[in-house]
């Protein structure tokens, strides 16, 4: 099995406080090194909550963020700081905010031919006849070329972002909340749409998202993030239902179960620690149950064969 | 705050330097040669070179400009020729005639648009609102010096109600009535365009805070709907109407110049149109750098009133 | 609608596109009519008044034409303006966007330099440049001009900020667009309405200020005249011959009035917020326009709507936002809503104390009764009077919600003091006692709190707390915990939870999530295009659902613990309210949907303690219907 996608100690840092000359007043880490595989034809779930460092994580992996330090290697090749032009062929990104991912002033045909002129230099009647065969893929009638995004719906135009984004015929998508943004019954539709396409098209998927339960029904392995660093790693049918890291423990007794009775999983009130002073040792370590001397002096680090967590006293 | 008032004056240093280097480098354009301007041209080669020395214009430029920015520092702006008197003192002199009239207007303007501005908002579509609207409509129309021209001639020629021009009689004393009755024009005059700038940018940003969803609260609340506009909505409404008062406080001193020549007022303005007429650079480099700074400083203490407003500014 | 025709329907912008219209035309064919050399002095025939033989609108000092001066005035000071303001826009515009797009140390570099021109009062910048230049009509255009890119830098700059953060950029990026085309072809489109707003409120600006100068003597230079410079050589006479002033002035208040009406018509065709009427401001109270008399109160609800129905009105259009709502809350019972984006679940809930933003919001029919008592047509003093004593509500976003600029503290105070008469330190205690009840640690120091210095999580225990301040009836709250994270909305659903049981409240709760109604609420009322289609005990409805659209809207919500597998979806879209079907509104995409569910109203029938909208349950209910 190879490697669609290859992270290795890929990091990023923030200044912040930026002057004109001279240093920055400090430094926010957004994503601390994160070392990732992820096998073709795999759907790897990332779940954490807001400013946990989805997105960054993802934007780095299109080129669209420089990273600060570490690897990326898309298809077995090393892609460090390339332009997203160069990204742009191998692994494409879906955004969360479908309309806001359209330009406005735009038709669909001219937002859809971009990719295939920029990217693969295509002349005109092969294009049309590729968009035909995208717009077949993704359930979209061709009317809709002429029109500009402000006509559709949410579902529709985040349809017409998953057809951008395979006209690019990367075969690998980064979905960015890709439906959160959506209603239950249309987020359904584009949830199916992508397993679809993934099954045809044998593409490999990169899912974010923070909706614990969406994760766990699209993902084949699912990674947990919390301030910054990947603290689970497993299959997705073991990471919720037997959580190995107490964060992860805490998430999925946080999400809302039918018929699960009501009480608080956190007696404590809990912060986010201050990204500009991160505390020493475990991040976690404020709200863990389990927190000993150890979480206090050193950072966990990814251990493990086939769940990997990182934590001095993990659950199972 | 304390801390924050200093970060400021700090920080006005550069913004001073680069005016200085802006109206250096704007007159070291002058084509041709100042002191043949000066002398006319029918000066003799000798005197032209004198002046030229006199006035440091043998020199590079860069150089000039270090000359002159330390004799600046020191308070020597230099001799203005056409006056025969040092630039500062006859600077000074004018300014406070242009602060009385600059100030007035811009208290008027301040008042009279932000209170028209939230009555027209919280009256949308109302009949206030439309009067208002026209008012200031025809206010942001009408120029300034034509204004004062048509005022002079109904309440000062027809009506006699106001005297027509000058800041004090020629003879008599000089109390606050008089001052008030010399001013009550040129100020009005100067204060309409800003009103009706002030005013409509008021209402838009009224109309922005109405919708938001902290007014709603307000509502749920049970808040009187005048507490609602006058402490919820204007308060945050205030945030983005105070920068405009900012620069609108810059278009009434610049308006000041047209009003100062229509009602023969004694300030600033007048000085710098006659100066440029008479090509006497020294007092036009002079007076717009103090004025410049002036400003300068009013701005800084409108940034320290918008971060007393809002609390979201780091200090 | 297209912009020409909304320019054309505001009858303002109309008649100053007319009055435009002809001064530009006039100008135009100005060297055509047979008017009098404008420059030839006759000084016979000075201060000729209006109306004169041979000279329509008299004569100036030096006898000259003053129709003849006027004309040609006009053309200059037009063509003056108008180069003006194209220099300082395309210039102006120009960095602007390179700042905006660009960003980092290229902004930061060119916005000061812009900052310091603006540090200037404009004028004096203009004086500068025009004793540099000497005086003149071209020197004074560059003056002005000049004088306002910054102005338009700074507009523009801030504009393109906005679109070069959005994710159409990104997009286009990974479709291989480098920035120069990304710049002229994503950007620029989308900035240019605003240049074109820019540009059209500040032209009457310009030709103002080019007046002025040559007002000063420093414009155009005699015996050529701008407008401008003939209202300055006519102060000299302004007293023994008036008309010399007041044509040119009256000329130029003209011209810059019909302008700026054209500018306000284009800002209001262009600008997207003004056209879909966004920039209205909500009156306090929603209007009411009830044909059909009030229903009345029935049974021992605290809180009970009957037929609600609430609309609005945007151009003319009508969407139907909640069609006719029946709903009942009991002392201390949770009453969940549940429903997709769209379906009235907000509306519904601010209806119930007339606080939908109005307009184009309109309650048209149907009654609210609070204890009886019908707030629909209530007076705005009663409404006030209720609104956070026995109603209140929690809204979603804390952020949004609480007012940015006022401490938590002086805010709950606030809320306490419009409806009891206590002292301040005593309504300060009792904010304090209401930041402890609802669990914030610290309360005392977070009194004096600004709400951006609070988590998302504390901002909605303030929002709760607020809510508690007057200890209400009932609370309405409209996912309050949507905006949150998992972990945080754990805990704030608890406390809500603790609270009602422990203060005995009436909660209405609106959600669009299933787990969370079937942990806090007793009944559920499903929610589809403004009308409720099912209602019952949450856990009779949650195992049992009967209409197809609840149990379809369940199959389609993943549930954590079942694995990888395929969704239930939903085919199609929830019908848009301003063109609801007639029938069953799910019938378009429900696939038990036959011939009879499109024809006619399908009433909510009550079996036993559950309340169904359909023809061919899921399940068949037990009681009559
Ligand atoms: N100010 C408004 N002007 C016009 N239509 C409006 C306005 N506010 C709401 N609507 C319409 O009313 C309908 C119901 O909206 P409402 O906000 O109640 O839905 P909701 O169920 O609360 O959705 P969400 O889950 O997104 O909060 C929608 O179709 C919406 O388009
Ligand atoms: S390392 Fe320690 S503090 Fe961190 S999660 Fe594990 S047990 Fe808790
Ligand atoms: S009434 Fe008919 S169309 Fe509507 S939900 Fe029931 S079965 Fe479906
Ligand atoms: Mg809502």
């Amino acid at each position: 099995m190879s490697l669609a996608l290859r992270l290795e100690n890929l990091s990023k840092s923030f200044a912040v406080g930026k002057r004109l000359f001279g240093a920055p007043k400090g430094h926010v880490h957004a994503v601390h090194p994160v070392t990732l595989d992820v096998p073709e034809g795999e759907t790897l779930g990332i779940v954490g909550e807001s400013g946990c460092g989805k997105s960054t994580l993802a934007r780095m992996l299109v080129g669209l963020l420089a990273p600060s330090g570490g690897h990326i290697e898309i298809e077995g090749q090393p892609l460090d700081n390339a332009d997203p032009a160069q990204f742009g062929k191998r692994i494409q990104y879906v955004f969360q905010d479908p309309i806001s991912s359209l330009n406005p002033r735009k038709t669909i045909r001219q937002i859809m031919e971009a990719p295939l002129k920029r990217l693969h230099g295509m002349a005109r009647a092969a294009r049309d006849k590729r968009i035909s065969e995208i717009f077949a893929q993704v359930n979209l009638r061709e009317e809709f070329l002429e029109r500009y995004p402000h006509e559709f719906s949410g579902g529709q135009a985040q349809r017409i972002g998953i057809a951008r984004a395979l006209a690019a015929e990367a075969r690998i998508l980064i979905l960015d909340e890709p439906v959160s943004a959506l209603d239950v019954s249309v987020q359904a539709q584009v949830l199916n749409l992508l397993a679809d396409l993934k099954a045809r098209l044998g593409l490999t998927y990169l899912f974010i998202s923070h909706d614990l339960a969406v994760v766990e029904a699209v993902s084949d392995r699912v990674a947990v993030l919390y301030f910054g660093s990947v603290v689970e790693v497993g299959r997705a049918e073991d990471v919720f239902s037997a959580p190995r890291h107490p964060y992860t423990k805490l998430l999925a007794d946080s999400a809302p179960v039918v018929g699960r009775a009501l009480s608080p999983p956190e007696s404590r009130e809990t912060e986010l620690p201050d990204p500009l002073n991160p505390p020493k040792g475990c991040a976690f370590r404020a709200r863990c149950p389990n927190a000993g001397p150890r979480c206090a002096e050193e950072v966990p680090q990814l251990e493990g064969e086939t769940g990997q967590v990182a934590c001095f006293h993990p659950l199972r | 705050m304390g801390r924050y008032i200093l970060k400021r004056l700090v920080s006005a240093v550069p913004v001073l330097l680069g005016i200085t280097v802006i109206v250096f480098a704007i007159m070291a354009m002058i084509p041709g040669d100042p002191a043949t301007a000066i002398l006319g041209s029918y000066a003799t080669p000798e005197n032209v070179e004198k002046l030229n020395r006199d006035l440091g214009l043998d020199k590079p430029a860069v150089q000039r400009y270090f000359i002159w920015l330390w004799n600046m520092v020191q308070g020597d702006f230099g001799r203005s020729f056409s006056l025969n008197r040092p630039v500062l003192e006859e600077v000074l002199d004018r300014f406070g005639a242009t602060l009385v009239l600059a100030g007035t207007s811009f208290v008027l303007c301040s008042v009279i648009g932000v209170a028209a501005g939230v009555v027209s908002a919280a009256r949308q579509y109302g009949l206030a609102d439309k009067a208002i609207t026209f008012a200031v409509l025809l206010g942001i129309s009408i120029p300034s010096f034509f204004l004062g021209m048509m005022m002079i001639l109904i309440f000062a020629v027809q009506l006699r109600w106001f005297p027509a021009s000058g800041m004090w009689p020629i003879y008599g004393d000089r109390t606050l009535p008089v001052l008030v009755t010399h001013l009550t024009m040129p100020a009005l005059a100067l204060a309409v365009v800003a009103t009706g700038v002030v005013a409509r940018l008021s209402r838009s940003a009224m109309l922005e805070v109405l919708r938001q969803d902290y007014i709603r609260t307000a509502r749920a609340k049970g808040v009187p709907e005048r507490g609602v506009i006058w402490r919820h909505a204007l308060r945050a409404a205030m945030v983005s109407i105070l920068p405009v008062l900012g620069i609108q406080a810059g278009f009434v001193l610049s308006g000041a110049v047209y009003i100062e020549m229509v009602f023969q007022w004694p300030g600033v303005g007048r000085m710098l149109v006659d100066a440029i007429l008479k090509r006497d650079i020294l007092l036009v480099q002079g007076g717009v750098v103090l004025v410049a700074a002036c400003y300068v400083m009013f701005n800084i203490v409108v940034d320290v009133a918008q971060s007393l407003l809002d609390p979201r500014i780091k200090t | 609608m297209s912009t020409l025709a909304l320019l054309a329907r505001n009858r303002l912008a109309l008649a100053g596109l007319i009055v435009m219209g002809l001064v530009v035309l006039l100008a135009l064919v100005t060297p055509l009519l047979p008017l009098p050399d404008p420059d030839v002095t006759d000084t016979g025939n000075r201060f000729l008044p209006p109306f004169s033989e041979g000279a329509l609108l008299g004569t100036d000092h030096l006898g000259r034409d003053q129709l003849s001066r006027l004309l040609w005035g006009t053309r200059l000071s037009l063509a003056v303006g108008f180069a003006a303001a194209t220099i300082a826009a395309v210039l102006g515009a120009a960095v602007g966007i390179i700042a905006g797009y660009y960003g980092g140390r290229v902004d930061n570099l060119i916005m000061r330099g812009v900052d310091m021109l603006m540090a200037f009062p404009y004028i004096l910048l203009a004086l500068a440049i025009v004793a540099a230049l000497g005086p003149g009509l071209l020197n004074a255009l560059i003056a002005v001009a000049a004088v306002n890119i910054p102005f338009f830098a700074r507009n523009i700059r801030g504009i393109t900020v906005g679109i070069a953060n959005r994710e159409f950029i990104d997009a286009a990026r990974l479709a291989g667009m480098n920035d120069a085309r990304i710049i002229l072809s994503e950007v620029l489109p989308n900035v240019i309405p605003v240049i074109v707003i820019a540009m059209s409120t500040t032209v009457g600006w310009m030709i103002l200020e080019t007046a002025g100068l040559s007002f000063l003597g420093l414009g155009s230079q005699p015996p050529q005249a701008d407008l401008g410079s003939m209202l300055g050589e006519a102060r000299a006479a302004l007293i023994t011959s008036p008309h010399t002033s007041v044509v040119p002035g009256a000329m130029i208040l003209i011209i810059v009035m019909a302008i700026n009406l054209l500018g306000d018509g284009v800002r209001d065709a262009l600008d997207p917020r003004l056209r879909s009427g966004a920039l209205t401001r909500p009156m306090a109270a929603t209007l009411v326009r009830r044909e059909d008399p009030a229903p009345e109160p029935q049974g021992d609800d605290v809180l009970s709507l009957c037929d609600l129905q609430t609309q609005f009105h945007v151009k003319h259009r009508v969407y139907r936002a909640v069609g006719g709502v029946s709903l009942g809350v009991k002392p201390g019972e949770c009453l969940g809503i549940i429903g997709e984006s769209g379906s009235g679940k907000s509306v519904t809930a601010l209806s119930v104390m007339g606080l939908v933003a109005s307009p184009p919001g309109v309650i048209t029919g149907g009654a609210v009764h609070y204890k009886g008592e019908d707030l629909v047509g209530a007076p705005y003093g009663r409404l006030r009077d209720l609104r956070g004593r026995e109603v209140a509500y929690i809204f979603q976003d804390p952020l949004a919600t609480l007012h940015p600029l006022y401490k938590v503290g002086d805010q709950l105070v606030e809320a306490i003091r419009v409806h009891h008469a206590l002292s301040d330190s005593e309504a300060r205690a009792r904010a304090l006692g209401l930041l402890r009840d609802v669990r914030i640690p610290n309360a005392e120091s977070r009194l004096d709190s600004f709400p951006h210095e609070l988590s998302g999580g504390m901002r909605q225990r303030v929002g709760i707390a607020m809510a508690l301040a007057n200890d209400p009836e009932v609370i309405i709250a409209d996912e309050p915990t949507t905006a949150l994270d998992v972990t945080v909305q754990a805990q704030i659903l608890s406390l809500l939870d603790t609270l009602r049981r422990e203060k005995g409240l009436a909660i209405v709760f609106i959600t669009h999530d299933f787990g969370v109604v079937a942990q806090l609420c007793d009944r559920v009322a499903v929610m589809y295009a403004g009308r409720i289609v099912e209602e019952g005990p949450t856990r009779a409805l949650l195992e049992a659902p009967a209409h197809p659209y609840t149990r379809r809207l369940i199959a389609c919500v993943p549930e954590l613990g079942e694995g990888k597998r395929r969704l239930h979806a939903i085919p199609g879209l929830p019908p848009a309210v301003n063109d609801l079907p007639s029938g069953c509104a799910f019938a378009p995409r429900c696939d038990k949907a036959q011939p009879a569910c499109r024809q006619g109203e399908i009433a909510l029938d009550a079996y036993g303690p559950r309340r169904l909208r359909c023809l061919y349950p899921e399940t068949e209910l037990e009681g009559t219907a």
